[in-house]
């Protein structure tokens, strides 16, 4: 909207850079794509793509929360978030299992997450701008100390996610085995877990509560239709969420379109065609 | 009481809370029954697109929300099946189709500046607070309406629900009764949006129907009891946030919820 883009790339990518916001912006999102492609290839290859929605909807109170007591939102996301996590994990396997009773139960503590958003806002009695942020991302307004905070978390999540990999794939392909082998299966779940946690916090900052699923999951599901190899599906995973939220957002930056709206199309369309070939 | 009802718009509000609660509270029990939660999830997400696309295109309000969710359950039936890994490709399209939400939303508001966030905020979170005479008598009516078919299909429904083969072999036409619960299930979603919002849709849809399915195993029984409680969380809700100054469907989805956990772990104190 404030220049026409060109043909010429590198013209381009200066006048993306230009502003300070964008900057920001661009940092963190190549901060959250690589957390968020990583964690999310484990994710699909686990099968707790259900686990990962039911975390990004309790980080919608989290972030009101931190809000209503004059925190940083994103200790009120990583809070609520890993705390959730620890539930989850330490409940055992109820949320994944397809079983009746538990999607129900699932389902209440869902809508009851969300519920608990909406009464923190109205008790903040805070604009209408704010719950929008928290629910669709709101990358063009990260500040400095977002960007800190997301790069610390970030570095930790990759840098724990990077020990854990080798046996966390073994594990997930192959848990029995895995645990006659003499794998820690229990704990890693439990610390893949809260590793899905901080991911879905830093994630909400890009693409908001509800969006999540869209940058945590469909590139790893995308890249699991394209290659059956775990190293190659994981560098994939991640590239895919790279490219998507660096063309996410420069669409919106020279487009009207919204940063959510972009990201989501993207992934959806790759995801489509990775389904059809 | 009297002195509640004084008031127009909480009258309104009971009459349309009402209908809608009871259509809620009925068709929640089959999607328990059948397993269909994540569905029903799904096709909040859909109500609120549509909503906010309806008032892009300026079809009205409601029409686009009802078009919009019947269609895709509709479309949903076609995919049909309950397989595994499913999920993700049902949580993908449902990513995308709030990212579309996102667009209308920015499509609508600009231009519009305060008008069309609140309109947003209340397809997502309810405003059965600030129902007009005329919005509260059509969805009482609808409520009825969809109540009504959901009990006149109910006895094939829930043998079909219970036991799928022995119900086709029996001659009951299992898919027609799948396709035409969907209709419905669409219609009470689209219903439900106008009290609590299509982000809290699973609070009235499904809490009463998990709760009376805890409470008793006999079909009919637990079928009327989810329209009971249904109705009741909805009455309750509405009296206390006439005293309270917390939004309705936060307090109409905590009243669900902490039943569902008394009904759940009630034994163990």
């Amino acid at each position: 909207m404030v220049d026409q883009p060109s043909w010429d790339l590198l013209a381009d990518l200066q006048l993306l850079l230009e502003f300070h916001f964008m900057q920001n912006a661009l940092l963190a999102g190549t901060l959250v794509a690589l957390l968020a492609g990583a964690t999310g290839y484990f994710i699909v290859l686990r099968g707790q793509s259900f686990a990962a929605h039911t975390l990004s909807q309790v980080g919608f109170p989290g972030a009101a929360a931190g809000i209503l007591l004059h925190l940083s939102p994103a200790l009120g996301l990583i809070g609520f978030c890993v705390t959730a996590a620890l539930g989850i994990g330490l409940r055992g396997r109820g949320l994944d299992a397809g079983w009746r009773g538990e999607s129900a139960a699932v389902g209440g503590i869902l809508a009851f997450a969300l519920a608990v958003g909406l009464l923190f806002f109205s008790l903040y009695a805070g604009s209408v701008e704010a719950i929008y942020a928290f629910l669709f991302g709101s990358i063009l307004g990260v500040t400095d100390r977002d960007v800190l905070v997301t790069a610390l978390t970030a570095a930790l999540a990759l840098l724990a996610l990077a020990v854990i990999g080798r046996p966390l794939i073994f594990a997930s392909v192959d848990p029995e085995a895995a645990e006659a082998r003499g794998v820690p299966v229990r704990a890693l779940a439990l610390a893949f877990l809260v590793l899905v946690a901080l991911s879905v916090a830093v994630a909400v900052q890009i693409v908001g509560t509800l969006l999540v699923f869209a940058l945590l999951v469909t590139p790893g599901a995308a890249a699991q239709r394209l290659t059956p190899r775990p190293g190659l599906g994981l560098g994939l995973s991640t590239v895919l969420s790279l490219l998507f939220v660096w063309s996410g957002l420069s669409v919106a930056y020279f487009s009207p379109l919204p940063v959510g709206f972009a990201v989501t199309t993207l992934a959806f369309g790759t995801y489509v065609l990775a389904r059809a070939r | 009481m009297s002195h509640i009802l004084a008031y127009d718009f909480m009258r309104n509000a009971a009459l349309a809370g009402t209908g809608i609660a009871l259509a809620a509270g009925l068709a929640g029990y089959f999607v328990v029954l059948r397993n269909q939660v994540f569905t029903s999830d799904a096709l909040g997400h859909v109500a609120f697109t549509s909503g906010l696309g309806a008032l892009v295109g300026g079809v009205q309000l409601l029409a686009g929300v009802f078009g919009g969710t019947i269609a895709v359950a509709l479309g949903m039936g076609g995919l049909g099946g309950r397989a595994r890994g499913r999920d993700v490709a049902v949580g993908t399209v449902f990513a995308w189709v709030l990212g579309c939400g996102v667009l209308f939303l920015s499509l609508y508001s600009r231009g519009r500046s305060a008008a069309g966030g609140t309109a947003g905020v209340s397809l997502l979170f309810g405003s059965i607070l600030g129902l007009r005479p005329a919005q509260a008598v059509t969805a009482a009516a609808a409520g009825v309406v969809i109540s009504a078919l959901l009990l006149l299909i109910a006895r094939p429904l829930l043998f079909l629900s219970v036991d799928p083969d022995v119900a086709a072999a029996r001659g009951v036409p299992a898919t027609a009764l799948s396709f035409g619960f969907l209709v419905l299930l669409g219609a009470t979603v689209a219903e439900a949006v106008q009290a609590v919002g299509a982000l809290l849709i699973l609070g009235l849809l499904v809490m009463p129907a998990a709760t009376a399915q805890r409470l008793t195993a006999r079909p009919y029984l637990g079928l009327a009891l989810s329209g009971v409680l249904a109705v009741l969380f909805v009455w309750a809700g509405l009296v206390l946030a006439f005293y309270l100054p917390y939004p309705a469907s936060f307090l109409i989805t905590t009243l669900a919820f902490a039943t569902y956990l008394v009904s759940r772990w009630g034994w163990l104190w």
